[in-house]
């Protein structure tokens, strides 16, 4: 059986106790061999998806396939085609990586005979043959997160559930997981799900991202999609003279809103009418008399794209109590 | 779709029973703690209590003897404990989720859990026996009672095992587990462990000690060292030990449900 779509998902709602409402109706689908991010702050409702998906949680209402199976119905279909890594990495301590993947293994009901061979071949591949015979608590992150990843790929999943994978990962960590990622999806056809809540891995990787906030989508697209449908770059210069800043901010009021700027001492502003302003920009700077060290023009990114959608950086979004949001109908217009 | 057979039961309890053993062979507290502590706590109270035995209607002229019940019983509970606590810590690690996606069978995960306390059972049920002989205790139902003593502390350490693992699925936290602790103990003191039940003159310890099933346990293994084959004494203890393995078994099998909720 082979389906187009991967995952499909209609109306989804999970509450928990206390009337809480985690995820508030998600509509999303993701095509056989896609790399889907699901990028949201901490709290979003991203990892209650994995776990309605993966069938660890039942939903509330509304409805999930994932491969084809019901996700509240055929629970052990689902589990049979996907992989997954949650949030948290869940290993023995007192256990080698080889008798995890052995224990793994042998639950998976693969033969005796192949599960040494299918467990030692992923540990190669993840790099970890040569700390097959440690403790897993002498592993360091990096390593924790790898053998995660090979005991949710031993039995060859067509879907891969990724909860944050590279969360507290240093960046090589992440390079080398991002690397496996991608090769699975493009080698072996695995469909992956992936959720994280930074901008640059749904960037790098995913080939559709949905932006997930507060239980809610707010946004779904392609990086560049997304990107252009914010079609707003940001302009950010530094003044010659540090003094000048506030006339730099005044001069360049009327073109936008003033947003934190990427490098520290230097002013950025969104403009409100895209790049087309740039001309009106220096003219406006040559008027005041503003002699300008170093301009530059920054394409959208999706925390600008996360930013319009929902009235909040994406970074520390999850702190904001929520009066503090402003109406999404406002932003979004 | 690649068809995927799903592992025989054995197989399933074979894996989940020896990760069991040789996550308690790799905590050397876990192994060594709970035998020796016993022991040594036997070892005070042989030279300390010795004069009991002078008692009018004491059982026994040898406190090793009578003491010797005692050590099975706190193996026993830390067995359950530390099971327990093992349990917890893999519903709080997320590892019960990771198992939980495989097709794995809730009564192969129960069945592996108990596989480690059954080694732990039979381990230190026989280093107590082989102790307590080495050091002069004679057990009066000859060879074929001291198998049916270790058969029987096995079946007991098996009894609290079940408990220890109904709280973990049920509390889910190793603190939960570790909360018991003191009542066990309490239900260790309560009982008929440290003195003749008919010895006892408070009148409310003496029947909380007769309501108490430690009490039955203890005197089950009491009677093959000190007695001979005191059948009533076997039936009552073994019979309570069955009786507590069916219950919390059977609730045990109900928490794993709720817990694992997968669909």
């Amino acid at each position: 059986m082979t389906e187009e779509r991967a995952i499909d998902v209609a109306g989804l709602v999970r509450d928990f106790k206390g009337g809480v409402r985690a995820v508030d109706g998600i509509d999303l689908h993701v095509g056989a061999g896609e790399i889907y991010g699901f990028l949201g702050p901490n709290g979003a409702g991203k990892s209650t998806t994995v776990k309605v998906l993966t069938t660890l949680l039942p939903p509330t209402a509304g409805r999930a396939t994932v491969a084809g199976y019901d996700v509240a119905k055929d629970g052990a279909k689902v589990r049979a085609a996907i992989g997954v890594a949650l949030q948290d990495v869940a290993l023995d301590p007192m256990l080698t990586g080889r008798e995890h993947m052995r224990l793994q293994g042998g639950l998976q009901g693969i033969p005796r005979a192949e599960r040494g061979r299918r467990g030692d071949e992923l540990l190669e591949r993840v790099g970890l043959s040569d700390a097959a015979d440690r403790k897993s608590s002498t592993y360091s992150g990096g390593m924790k997160r790898r053998l995660d990843l090979a005991l949710a790929l031993l039995h060859s999943p067509r879907i891969l559930f990724l909860d944050e994978p590279t969360t507290g990962l240093d960046v090589q960590s992440r390079t080398a997981l991002w690397d496996e990622v991608a090769r699975l999806a493009r080698e072996e056809g695995t469909t992956v799900f992936l959720t994280t809540q930074y901008l640059e891995e749904a960037d790098v990787l995913a080939n559709r991202v949905g932006i997930i906030d507060r239980g809610r989508i707010v946004a779904e697209g392609t990086p560049a999609a997304l990107k252009a449908q914010v079609a707003r770059p940001t302009v950010e210069l530094v003044p010659h003279d540090i003094g000048e800043c506030a006339a730099v901010g005044a001069a360049l009021a009327p073109f936008g809103a003033r947003v934190p700027p990427r490098t520290a001492g230097s002013i950025a502003v969104r403009l409100d009418s895209g790049a087309d302003q740039l001309a009106d920009i220096v003219r406006a700077l040559d008027n005041a008399n503003i002699s300008v060290a170093n301009l530059a023009l920054h394409e959208p990114t999706l925390d600008d794209v996360f930013l319009a959608k929902t009235g909040r950086s994406l970074e520390g979004a999850a702190d904001v109590p929520e009066e503090a949001a402003p109406d999404r109908e406002r932003v979004l217009a | 779709m690649t068809a995927l057979a799903h592992s025989a039961l054995p197989t399933q309890v074979g894996l989940l029973a020896g990760r069991a053993v040789r996550r308690i062979v790799r905590q050397p507290a876990q192994l060594v703690f709970p035998i020796l502590f016993p022991l040594i706590l036997l070892a005070v109270n042989t030279s300390g209590l010795d004069a009991a035995t002078r008692l009018p209607g004491f059982p026994t002229a040898s406190y090793l003897d009578f003491a010797l019940a005692i050590p099975f019983m706190q193996g026993a509970l830390f067995a359950a404990l530390n099971g327990g606590q093992d349990l917890a810590r893999d519903i709080q690690g997320g590892f019960l989720d990771r198992l939980a996606m495989t097709p794995m069978s809730g009564a192969a995960l129960l069945a592996g859990q108990l596989g480690g306390a059954l080694f732990m059972g039979v381990v230190s049920a026989v280093l107590y026996l082989v102790v307590g002989v080495a050091f002069g205790a004679g057990i009066a139902s000859g060879v074929g009672g001291a198998l049916v003593l270790v058969a029987l502390a096995i079946a007991i350490s098996f009894a609290f095992a079940c408990f220890g693992t109904f709280v973990a699925l049920r509390a889910g936290t190793g603190e939960a587990v570790q909360g018991f602790f003191p009542l066990f103990f309490v239900l260790l003191f309560l009982s008929s462990a440290f003195f003749p039940r008919d010895l006892i003159e408070q009148d409310w310890f003496r029947v909380v000690a007769t309501y108490n099933p430690v009490s039955y346990m203890v005197e089950g293994i009491r009677s093959l060292v000190i007695t001979g084959w005191d059948w009533q004494a076997l039936v009552q203890a073994f019979g309570l030990s069955a009786l507590a393995i069916a219950a919390f078994l059977a609730l045990s099998a109900r928490a794993l449900r709720t817990r694992l909720v997968r669909t």
